[in-house]
């Protein structure tokens, strides 16, 4: 009998909320690049060291395009966006110079001093959704009166799309994420997003107003498609991801009640104690994928071009190597280079309205509510293992 | 410390310009990287190095004495 040498699938079992699959680790500390095993047979590569995961999404012979894409997990929604080439607009799937043409169009409306001026506009809708709050009788799923309305308001108005859709856009942007969704499914969810903006794209044209969405089209650059495009990846990728840190980011808070106390303490702890959060809980809980475009040695490790290469962020943002005592919640601790936005050129382009949403939602909602506790035990709350980005489908709380 | 910026290599993630205002703003139009203080005083060498480490295209660099 000879051992069995084939490569492992990707590891995605949890044995509790708040920590990446436990093999993860060992591969790190033993193989920080390693082959892995992918749901149609082709055996690739994973990535788990923080060092690592910067060389290779630094690495320009690493490339970003979809037609070079394949998921290190069974889903078959994506093959609407891997296997092909990118959609118009869809910058996150493309290389330089394609790329660098579209973020140029984009970085411009997401500074930081953009960012900061949206300040007093979060602050209000925040103070709203808890006043909404206040009056209602708990238990209340929190996912639903506040993590998710606010920053799906946020990015409408950012954007210029009317909030009166959100139902619409809401629902089939879940569908986008869910890991079950069949082709058929992402396609039609897809074309309704596509068609959503493809109509407000036109509508702006003759009536422009101060959204991004009207200064694109305003400015000339991109065409319709692509516009639409950008759209829908701005709309989808806006309001999901930070709607699944400020639940998840909630929940982990009330789970660790010493590190809560902290910031109840101390409110000027927020801005790294969504750092933090941001680290620890690394919702882009599969990683990152990447295709060599060229032979590349890494590490000792010979990838031929084509290979597919998964950077597991959540793997890398555990690295002791890089932090002390990863695994750990500690609101005070240094982030500095966490990984939670991915890194290289791709590096999320919402980050910063991530973050100021979160420092103000997370302030607001403990100030205001000071004795927020979880309403079912821990084990019950809903965690969305099925879903593209990781969070909690809901969560009961009361106070 | 004399810091330099790569305003062509940057692809605008805003973190240098979130963290440290007085140091780096970034360009209204395409959101790269613009130096407000190449020579920040020392109250800022924490700062600027976060920024050098965080900056997810290396764009940010400084020479001369580090202390």
């Amino acid at each position: 009998m000879t051992m069995s040498t084939e490569p492992p699938a990707l590891p995605t079992r949890r044995m509790n909320p708040w920590d990446p699959p436990a093999e993860l680790a060992g591969f790190r500390a033993r193989e920080p690049i390693r082959r892995l095993r992918y749901p149609d047979g082709h055996v690739g590569w994973l990535v788990t060291s923080h060092s690592l995961a910067r060389s290779v999404l630094a690495d320009p012979r690493f490339s970003a395009r979809s037609e070079l894409k394949r998921a290190p997990v069974a889903r078959p929604g994506v093959d609407l966006f891997f296997g092909v080439p990118a959609l118009p607009g869809w910058l996150v799937d493309m290389d330089a110079p394609e790329h660098t043409r579209i973020r140029r169009q984009l970085a411009g409306r997401f500074t930081a001093h953009r960012m900061r001026e949206l300040k007093p506009q979060i602050e209000q809708l925040v103070e709203d959704h808890l006043a909404a709050m206040a009056r209602s009788k708990p238990p209340i799923d929190l996912v639903e009166a506040f993590a998710l309305p606010v920053p799906s308001l946020t990015i409408c108005e950012l954007l210029g799309v009317p909030y009166g859709e959100r139902a619409d856009f809401q629902r089939n942007s879940a569908t986008l994420f869910r890991l079950e969704a069949s082709v058929d499914d992402a396609a039609k969810a897809m074309e309704h997003l596509n068609g959503l903006l493809r109509g407000l794209v036109e509508h702006k044209r003759g009536r422009p107003s101060d959204d991004l969405l009207s200064m694109l089209v305003t400015d000339g650059t991109l065409s319709t498609e692509e516009i639409a495009g950008v759209g829908v990846l701005l709309l989808t990728a806006g309001h999901e991801t930070t709607a699944n840190s400020l639940s998840l980011g909630t929940f982990a808070l009330l789970s660790h009640p010493d590190q809560l106390a902290r910031l109840k303490a101390d409110p000027s702890l927020v801005d790294n104690t969504v750092e933090e959060l941001l680290r620890y809980l690394t919702i882009f809980h599969f990683g990152v994928p990447r295709t060599p475009v060229v032979d590349v040695e890494i590490a000792g490790q010979r990838l031929r071009a084509g290979e597919s290469v998964t950077v597991s962020l959540p793997a890398a943002n555990r690295d002791p190597e890089h932090f002390d005592e990863p695994d750990r919640l500690d609101l005070s601790r240094r982030t500095t280079g966490h990984l939670a936005f991915g890194y290289g050129i791709h590096q999320c382009i919402g980050q910063n309205l991530a973050r100021i949403e979160m420092r103000i939602a997370l302030q607001a909602l403990f100030r205001r509510f000071p004795d927020l506790a979880l309403a079912v035990p821990p084990t019950e709350v809903p965690v969305s293992t099925d879903m593209g980005i990781y969070g909690v489908h809901r969560l009961p709380v009361t106070w | 410390m004399r810091i330099a910026v790569d305003a062509e290599a940057c692809v605008g993630s805003g973190l240098c310009a979130l963290a440290t205002p007085e140091v780096f703003d970034q360009d209204d139009t395409d959101g790269s990287v613009v130096l407000l203080a190449a020579e920040p005083p020392p109250e800022f060498f924490d700062a600027v190095r976060d920024a050098i480490e965080s900056c997810p295209v290396k764009a940010i660099s400084m020479a001369g004495h580090q202390e």
